[in-house]
């Protein structure tokens, strides 16, 4: 019973901890992005921006379809690809207009929806290369704000993503929810051709 | 622990979450202008012409009824095709006789499911593939000025594969004793729209 009275008071306790977290007060000193400094800059970052968040999750989602062994390659080589490619950006003045979220999202989208049997030297090199431009343009675009922390956050975004969602598809079962999966692929291609339709046009 | 002391906790808990919450501070994150709107239309789009909502509900009624895997791979076909469609649309890249195809689409699709035709998988896919040629170039290539193309494409994809899932939840019923004829009854429907939207199409 008294164990029952604990845990129901524990989620008052957190939800109270976590509102005081909403208590800070004004602070001057190079928060003027999201507010809460370099490193949650970096977070939102990538999951407020669908040209990175996308890929991540569909690197994820191919990882999980070729097993755990590709899960921890990914989980190990593109949050430090990425890293390694934001290091490199944010020591250049400025790149050409490539674009790299239309590239990733059909070459990914298509592998997902494909559920190619690729080696594990090659999955690791597309989660390299993708890994590594993606970092190089986000290195650019945070190089003024919150540069190398913010990399940092995006690092640890990026570790998360994966985790989790990598993991969630190596426990699925059902070989339906494998289908559902390559479906999911699909969407993403079907988006990056129609970015690239709009790219030739010039729409965005 | 006393009933008394475990309810002053939870009152505290409770008037500290209260106050906290009025106490927030003022964030200013990026200011983007467009980005919802784009997503919304986009996710709106594919519901604006009953011709696309029938033609995407078919393929989801058909791949129910034809079972595993057209089931899931109907529904895979559709939408990559339907984006090349847009694609060819957005790079000038002419298609004859779009709202034609339109029309047949819902006339061939409602008819298959009516016959309750099984053709092998790599037919069923084709037929599903070629027509959304059609949809893609007439309903992909309307990005209103000043939305966000991407946010738009993924509201316009994830749509359509909203009305396949509705179409495969209504094909469902095939299961049932009864489920037969109604997905046959649904498949004249659809095929009586498709002869409706190709005589306004040709008149």
């Amino acid at each position: 019973m008294k164990l029952h009275h604990r845990r129901s008071r524990v989620p008052n306790r957190l939800i109270a901890t976590f509102s005081l977290l909403l208590w800070p007060p004004y602070a001057s000193a190079h928060l003027v992005t999201t507010g809460l400094g370099p490193v949650y800059d970096g977070i939102g970052h990538l999951v407020m921006t669908p040209e990175d968040l996308i890929p991540t999750l569909a690197i994820a989602l191919l990882a999980g379809l070729r097993g755990p062994a590709s899960g921890r390659r990914a989980l190990l080589f593109l949050p430090l690809a990425w890293f390694a490619g934001g290091l490199l950006g944010s020591s250049v003045d400025g790149l050409p207009t490539v674009p790299v979220g239309p590239v990733s999202f059909l070459i990914l989208g298509a592998l997902v929806a494909a559920d190619l049997k690729l080696s594990q030297k090659l999955f690791a090199s597309i989660v390299i290369a993708v890994g590594f431009v993606h970092g190089v343009f986000n290195g650019v675009a945070l190089k003024e704000g919150a540069g190398i922390l913010g990399l940092i956050g995006i690092m640890a975004t990026l570790f998360v993503i994966v985790a989790i969602a990598s993991a969630l598809i190596v426990s699925l079962k059902p070989p339906w929810t494998r289908i559902a999966v390559r479906v999911a692929g699909s969407w993403m291609a079907a988006i990056g051709m129609l970015m690239f339709g709009w790219l030739i046009r010039g729409q965005v | 622990m006393s009933t008394f002391s475990r309810r002053a906790g939870t009152l505290a808990s409770v008037l500290t979450i209260f106050f906290s919450l009025g106490w927030a501070q003022v964030t200013w994150a990026h200011i983007e202008g467009g980005q919802a709107a784009g997503f919304i239309t986009g996710l709106q789009h594919p519901w604006s012409g009953i011709d696309h909502v029938l033609a995407m509900i078919a393929v989801g009624l058909w791949g129910a009824q034809l079972g595993n895997p057209a089931i899931w791979l109907l529904p895979i076909a559709f939408p990559m095709m339907m984006a090349l469609g847009a694609m060819m649309g957005l790079l000038g890249i002419p298609v004859p006789g779009v709202e034609i195809g339109i029309a047949l689409s819902a006339i061939v699709l409602g008819t298959m499911i009516l016959a309750e035709v099984r053709p092998k998988l790599a037919v069923a896919m084709a037929v599903v593939g070629v027509f959304a040629i059609f949809h893609g170039h007439a309903h992909g290539t309307e990005l209103p000025l000043g939305q966000s193309g991407l946010l738009y494409s993924m509201g316009f994809v994830i749509a359509t594969g909203c009305l396949h899932a509705l179409g495969i939840a209504l094909g469902l019923v095939n299961g049932l004793p009864a489920g037969k004829l109604v997905l046959r009854g649904a498949g004249s429907f659809i095929a009586a729209m498709g002869v409706f939207f190709l005589w306004r199409t040709l008149t």
